[in-house]
């Protein structure tokens, strides 16, 4: 086992480094430059102002000279500095980190509370009234799209109700707020991103959980406790249970890189300073350190993902065992 | 104040780990933020107090005047520092840091004779120094700034004493007094760092209305009122910029009453007179302009008869009211009505029959009668480009794509990716026609767009405008400091295009502002209201915020 997670880390290195060439590359052939943001179309700056500032970005050399360049610093982890308002890549993301993480963490948490129960009850009440209700309810969440559900719920509950701020993280007075005051106004900015950032993945979820419950019901070792004399109870929360959940770690496990992934439409929609906006605003004014970090950091993140989970796999499932 | 910043991320990070517990009861509990004040008193007289809360689309990102170049990052530099001059309400420059300026009869030499009183929101005192040190980081290479151009054409800056600076040129250059408008920075801030990264460039110290308070990435930015200004306080005592990247959010806020003022989009502009009932709305036209061009280096785009054609069929009042539900005006030039170099002229005329007649003379016929013309016998198509994130520019193009159709030219329209539009498309001249805006400075000096020496891959006439008078006159009349001659020329150049068009102009939006009833004080002037921003105040029985 041990010998097994040394060789599994091992072989990351090579995959690392892959993944940051392929990242490198497509970044350098898509069109266009950081600085086309700062300087194009702007009347006040001429050609040669531009040349000054794409010379003084380092980006005249050539592009193996720019990645080497990006590689060396990055091996002491500095992943250089934004070019859009010069501050250090790793000190934007980690600024991000905790907003997205608390998001992700309490959205995927939420997901399973409620994603579990229902996945488990449509499956052994298959077909019953409760099941079809259910099994609408989750194929309409799946269907909304998520920028809908997020300014109907805007509108009503902060808008017409009042209940819920609108947008953003915390409000103006925040700093002036007492703990219990400062958790109470963070949890009611917290609410309707949480609502709907859970909305879409719950309903995959509860699919997943509904036919992986499905299919351990059919197997022989149900037949044969259920012959035992076993209640129903027992059968399905001793037995079929445990069996049934296996899947979710493989969900779960995936699902590492994109707790720091963050959403940007959810984040754009609810003005939420996450990852998914500095991701998306970074790739669309060309910033490359900040794309590289977010690039380096999530291909981490999956690996690790990947490695976790191969590892609760083996100790859950007496079947797998790695040599 | 580093380490206050601290003790509050760990305060926050315990908040967080509480939040599972506490939200089971949130539904509960809803009062509003902020509480109202409700004491009567006199309404009359300004008093100082509440605070201005606005939104902006994205975050800014220099505090530094010197290296943003964002709109975002313009705003809030605007209320932290100033230039040494700047323009009135009537687009008329007027002093600001400066005391009075001067301008040799040669134009080559301007003077300048500073204010005595001003001081940086550190306390130091404002003096010449820190002009020189503005021009010197503007001029130094390493310095990531896109404004050093207009620096470059400058000879020497000599201080001449603690309140006067002498700038010499070697050719006069009428935007060069414009170019005064920099904002300054203060040197003593910066000695010992390094420009581009300094601590400064996100905790500014300025000499403007306002003083830097707290920025939140991504969330907010809080200025306080500056209580030494040298235009006296401002009776606002707080500026809060929210960032909300999407203006139907930001719509939802200002119907919420918890922003004080957005900039509106066309349709929010005409929601139902209720949804305002606590705003005014202001509209101004805009030194902006909105053109379909063509590439004058493919043919038959080369032709002004082609041209002429495609604009007789565009019906442009149709495109205002499709694009803009008319918060603009159609415009057939290069300036806008309130510039100082606008000349009226008759708007182009609407007559798809005389445009298709235009097109038979041209070579363009219908053979296969498929409802399109073809060209010398052969099949006619083009393209319209422009960029992704303009909702009005793609609007334009399909409607304008619908009016072509109509007189039997098949258009197709492509929407590409900013960065990608300007490095594939536009730099490699790429394209058939393409919809785009100019932005433009109050100053009429239009040469880098239109002259045919600005035609490189990386300038700005891409259409490959070719005019001679129309460069000569550029020429001319960006080395004239005289306004009523230089307006004589530019008035000329007007004439000029309006028989030799550069592009089909098509229109200029009009910025459209909400802001909340509470405000007093407000003026409605051609440059837009926040010019007298310092004049504005709340009556005290109305004051929405306190601090």
């Amino acid at each position: 086992m041990f010998n097994y997670l040394i060789k599994r880390l091992i072989y990351s290195i090579p995959i690392l480094i892959g993944i940051t060439v392929i990242t490198f590359s497509v970044m350098y052939f898509t069109p266009g430059k950081p600085t086309d943001m700062i300087a194009d179309f702007n009347i006040k700056v001429t050609s040669e102002a531009k040349e000054r500032l794409v010379a003084l970005y380092g980006l005249d050399k050539p592009v193996h000279v720019q990645y080497w360049n990006w590689l060396r610093r990055v091996v002491v982890l500095d992943f250089g500095s934004s070019f859009k308002d010069g501050r250090p890549a790793s000190q934007k993301i980690l600024e991000r980190l905790p907003a997205t993480v608390l998001l992700n963490v309490l959205s995927i948490l939420l997901m399973l509370i409620i994603a579990v129960p229902v996945g488990i009850y449509s499956a052994v009440r298959r077909y019953s009234l409760l099941d079809r209700i259910l099994t609408v309810i989750v194929f309409i969440c799946f269907s909304v799209p998520a920028f809908w559900v997020a300014l109907l719920l805007m509108i009503v509950v902060g808008l017409w109700l009042g209940w819920l701020p609108i947008s953003g993280l915390t409000s103006f007075n925040f700093e002036n707020l007492s703990l219990f005051g400062k958790v109470l106004d963070l949890a009611k900015h917290l609410i309707l991103p949480l609502i709907v950032s859970t909305l879409g993945s719950f309903a995959v979820l509860s699919r997943y959980i509904r036919s992986g419950m499905l299919d351990v019901l059919k197997q022989d070792y149900i037949k044969t406790a259920y012959a035992k004399g076993l209640s129903k109870k027992q059968v399905i929360f001793n037995h079929a249970l445990k069996n049934a959940l296996l899947p979710l770690i493989t969900i779960v496990g995936l699902s590492i890189p994109g707790l720091i992934g963050g959403s940007f439409i959810i984040e754009t929609i609810f003005s939420y300073p996450g990852m998914g906006r500095l991701g998306y605003d970074a790739i669309m004014a060309r910033d490359y350190p900040v794309i590289m970090g977010i690039g380096v950091i999530s291909a981490f993140l999956t690996l690790l993902g990947n490695i976790i989970a191969d590892v609760l796999y083996s100790t859950a499932d007496p079947r797998i065992r790695y040599k | 104040m580093k380490v206050k910043n601290k003790t509050l991320k760990s305060k926050n990070n315990n908040c967080y780990l509480l939040i599972v517990i506490c939200s089971l009861f949130l539904f509960s509990c809803s009062s509003k933020e902020f509480q109202q004040q409700e004491i009567v008193s006199d309404n009359s007289s300004p008093v100082y107090g509440d605070a201005f809360i606005t939104a902006i689309g994205s975050d800014v990102s220099f505090m530094n005047p010197i290296l943003a170049s964002d709109s975002p990052s313009g705003s809030v530099n605007a209320m932290i520092f100033n230039g040494l001059i700047k323009y009135d309400e009537n687009f008329n420059l007027t002093c600001d840091l400066a005391e009075s300026f001067d301008v040799s009869d040669d134009g080559l030499i301007i003077t300048f004779n500073l204010r005595k009183n001003v001081k940086w929101h550190d306390g130091e005192p404002f003096t010449a120094k820190d002009v020189k040190f503005t021009y010197d980081v503007l001029v130094d290479t390493n310095t990531k700034t896109p404004y050093s151009s207009s620096f470059m054409l400058v000879k020497e800056l000599k201080i001449i004493d603690d309140y006067t600076i002498k700038v010499y040129y070697d050719r006069p250059f009428a935007p060069n007094l414009e170019s005064w408008g920099m904002s300054i920075v203060p040197e003593h801030v910066f000695r010992g760092h390094d420009f581009n990264d300094a601590p400064a460039n996100r905790r500014p110290v300025g000499t403007g209305p306002y003083k830097f308070e707290s920025w939140q990435t991504d969330q907010k930015i809080v200025l306080a009122a500056n209580p030494d200004y040298f235009e006296g306080k401002p009776f606002i005592s707080k500026y809060i910029i929210r960032v909300i990247p999407d203006s139907s959010v930001q719509f939802l806020e200002l119907r919420n009453e918890s922003l004080d003022s957005i900039t509106l989009t066309p349709d929010q502009w005409h929601a139902y007179e209720s949804f305002f009932k606590h705003y005014d709305k202001y509209r101004h036209p805009t030194f902006t302009f909105t053109f379909l061009g063509f590439n004058r280096l493919r043919k038959p785009f080369d032709n002004n008869e082609f041209q002429k054609a495609i604009e007789l069929a565009i019906n442009k009042k149709d495109v205002i009211d499709g694009v803009l539900l008319g918060t603009g005006i159609e415009i057939n030039g290069i300036y806008p009505p309130q510039s100082w170099a606008y000349k009226e002229l008759p708007n182009s005329e609407y007559n798809p029959e005389k445009a298709i007649e235009i097109l038979l003379s041209l070579g363009f016929k219908d053979i296969n009668n498929d409802g399109y013309l073809e060209y010398n016998g052969k099949p006619f198509e083009f393209t319209i480009t422009t960029n992704q994130g303009s909702k009005q520019r793609e609007l334009s193009a399909q409607i304008i794509q619908q009016h072509l159709k109509k007189i039997g030219i098949k258009v197709n329209v492509r929407i590409i990716e900013f960065s990608t539009f300007i490095n594939q498309y536009i730099a490699k001249r790429d394209f058939d026609a393409v919809i785009i805006g100019w932005s433009t400075t109050f100053d009429p000096d239009q040469y880098s767009l239109w002259h045919s020496q600005q035609t490189a891959p990386r300038q700005y006439n891409f259409l490959s405008y070719n005019n001679p008078k129309v460069d000569k006159l550029f020429e001319d009349a960006r080395t004239t400091f005289d306004i009523e001659k230089r307006k004589k020329m530019y008035h000329e150049i007007q004439d000029i295009m309006y028989e030799d068009p550069p592009c089909i102009f098509l229109y200029c939006p009009d910025s459209l502002t909400a802001l909340h009833k509470r405000f007093r004080g407000v003026k409605d002037a051609p440059i837009g209201v926040g010019y007298n921003f310092i004049e504005w105040w709340t009556p005290r029985s109305e004051i929405k915020y306190s601090f």
